[in-house]
């Protein structure tokens, strides 16, 4: 493993819906007050991100709705079409790759054995259709694993992992509550062992206890497994526990980056302190 | 105990630091943290508001000596500290790690040289225990040591080793410090920024709301981490317990309030 470089090196990444104008930026954003473009209506739903994600980080993205937030991981696992800007992936072998321009077989192959992403609703994450251990067993085919034995086995100690009774690997998510199917949603993304998780409002809508166990989980993979993840959430309480860094969007822009506790105790920027102030 | 004076002037001359230690190897400590002109001030954006915090604050921490800052309510101690963290941005001055892999400036280095010099050579610990929640005492301790590659066995013998000293009882070690008093939250917090033997101890009052006995534990813990070379800043509100652990004094005052904007 290659520390000493970032998993993920972002500049400039913009996305545009619509037609897209030359005034667009510049009529959008922070200081304009919105992301919707008044010359030509085009929605800015990200524009100018730029960070870097390093092995074993966790980085937090916090902002309201519409902020763009979840547009930004969208656009990371390859959900959606980079408008402008640079998003370079590194594998642990060193090899790169630039999401912004990559074909369709690499982006499958990148979101079957490299990314893992875990949704708010657990609807979009699973399969309803198949056990259990059917969701994990898919992202395992997919990821080039053929023997029955060796998927079934991995199933159980990810069942186990996510605390979900191995007695269970054959009942359908839907007969599971909230709670497991979003730890089978965290088992089903860990399955090929994902170099880079991408977290989007995993605990948003649980209640409190079964939050924390989400919480406890994510935190417990990245100190076993060191992967590097990008936690997407409009909770301050979320990013002060998991992030050790975090950036603050809103309108499309990142309006403030920095380590987490300084985000949430010194805010520089006029959004954050009046988010930080209705917290707290 | 030496009065040093807070005029960064002083704090800035490496050079002729080096030439001393040459002519008494003995006597000289080595300088860990050298902090000049620092200078913070919160702007409240909404109200429209300056409030100046610390105004030129400078001094020098040094191996196996422990640093008093003194001062007022409101001399910006606990600010300092902080800013030395990067839980608050300074505007200005220089914040010098002379640390393991060489001279850091926390004011100016990059968020993941902060985050590694947090993990590795600064411990901070305030009156307050901010931990997971639902972690047992021990883990909460052994944690910095697991974050820095431990085993958990190995982590956690050390941090009940640091438990031990302080004397925290055995029937609680395994219980999240959630339900603690307030001196046994902060001898676990103490224990926590001893385990992994940090180069710079920062101290926020570690012995307010502590019972006699529990100061004194506390205090022959911070003997021992400066007999072992920590250097240590530290506030205290109580004078005799400046008197009994600084080598050296730092007196901040308030800053000056301008006249609104």
């Amino acid at each position: 493993m290659v520390a000493d470089r970032p998993v993920l090196a972002v500049r400039g990444l913009s996305r545009i819906h619509g037609p897209a104008c030359p005034s667009c930026r510049d009529l959008t954003g922070d200081a304009a007050g919105t992301n919707v473009c008044p010359r030509c209506g085009s929605v800015v739903a990200v524009a100018d991100v730029a960070f870097d994600l390093w092995p074993g980080e966790i980085l937090g993205i916090m902002g309201e709705s519409g902020s763009g937030k979840s547009s930004v991981i969208r656009l990371i696992h390859l959900d959606d079409q980079v408008t402008a800007g640079s998003a370079v992936f590194r594998e642990h072998d060193g090899t790169e790759h630039e999401l912004a321009t990559t074909g369709e077989e690499t982006a499958r192959r990148l979101r079957d054995t490299r990314f893992g992403m875990v949704h708010q609703n657990p609807h979009l994450g699973l399969n309803y259709l198949v056990s259990a251990g059917g969701n994990i067993a898919e992202r395992l085919l997919c990821s080039g694993e053929r023997s029955f034995q060796a998927i079934r086995d991995r199933a159980l100690g990810l069942l186990t992992r996510t605390e979900i009774p191995p007695g269970r690997i054959d009942h359908q998510p839907r007969q599971f509550s909230g709670g497991m199917q979003q730890r089978l949603q965290i088992a089903r993304a860990l399955a090929p062992r994902p170099e880079l998780l991408l977290l989007d409002e995993v605990t948003t809508g649980l209640d409190l206890s079964v939050q924390a166990r989400i919480l406890d989980l994510i935190l417990e993979i990245q100190r076993e497994l060191g992967v590097a993840m990008l936690v997407v959430t409009h909770d301050l309480g979320v990013v002060r526990l998991l992030a050790g860094r975090t950036l603050v969007m809103r309108h499309g822009r990142v309006v403030e980056s920095g380590l987490t506790d300084q985000i949430l105790e010194d805010p520089q920027h006029p959004y954050t302190q009046q988010l930080v102030m209705s917290a707290l | 105990m030496s009065e040093t004076c807070t005029e960064p002037s002083r704090t800035t001359s490496s050079p002729s630091a080096s030439l001393e230690t040459r002519h008494s190897k003995l006597e000289t400590p080595a300088p860990v943290l050298t902090v000049a002109g620092l200078a913070k001030t919160f702007t409240l954006h909404h109200q429209n508001k300056s409030i100046p915090s610390v105004a030129g604050a400078g001094f020098t921490v040094s191996a196996g000596r422990l640093t008093a800052l003194i001062g007022p309510s409101g001399a910006g101690k606990s600010s300092v500290l902080k800013c030395i963290y990067r839980t608050y941005l300074p505007q200005t001055g220089s914040m010098v790690l002379h640390g393991a892999d060489g001279d850091l400036d926390l004011a100016t280095c990059s968020e993941h040289a902060a985050l590694r010099v947090r993990a590795r050579e600064i411990a901070y610990v305030t009156q307050f225990l901010h931990c997971l929640p639902r972690q047992g005492t021990v883990d909460v301790v052994a944690a910095p040591l697991v974050a820095l590659g431990s085993t958990r066995d190995a982590a956690r013998a050390a941090a009940e080793e640091r438990l031990r000293e302080l004397d925290l009882p055995a029937r609680l070690w395994d219980v999240p410090p959630a339900t603690f008093s307030g001196g046994e939250r902060q001898r676990v917090n103490l224990a926590r920024g001893l385990v992994h033997r940090p180069r710079l101890l920062m101290l926020d009052e570690p012995t307010a709301s502590l019972d006699r006995r529990s100061a004194d534990l506390v205090v022959a813990a911070i003997h021992a981490a400066k007999a072992a070379g920590v250097a240590i800043l530290a506030i205290f509100h109580d004078p005799d317990l400046v008197a009994a652990l600084a080598d050296d004094v730092v007196q901040l005052t308030r800053p000056e309030v301008p006249c609104a904007a």
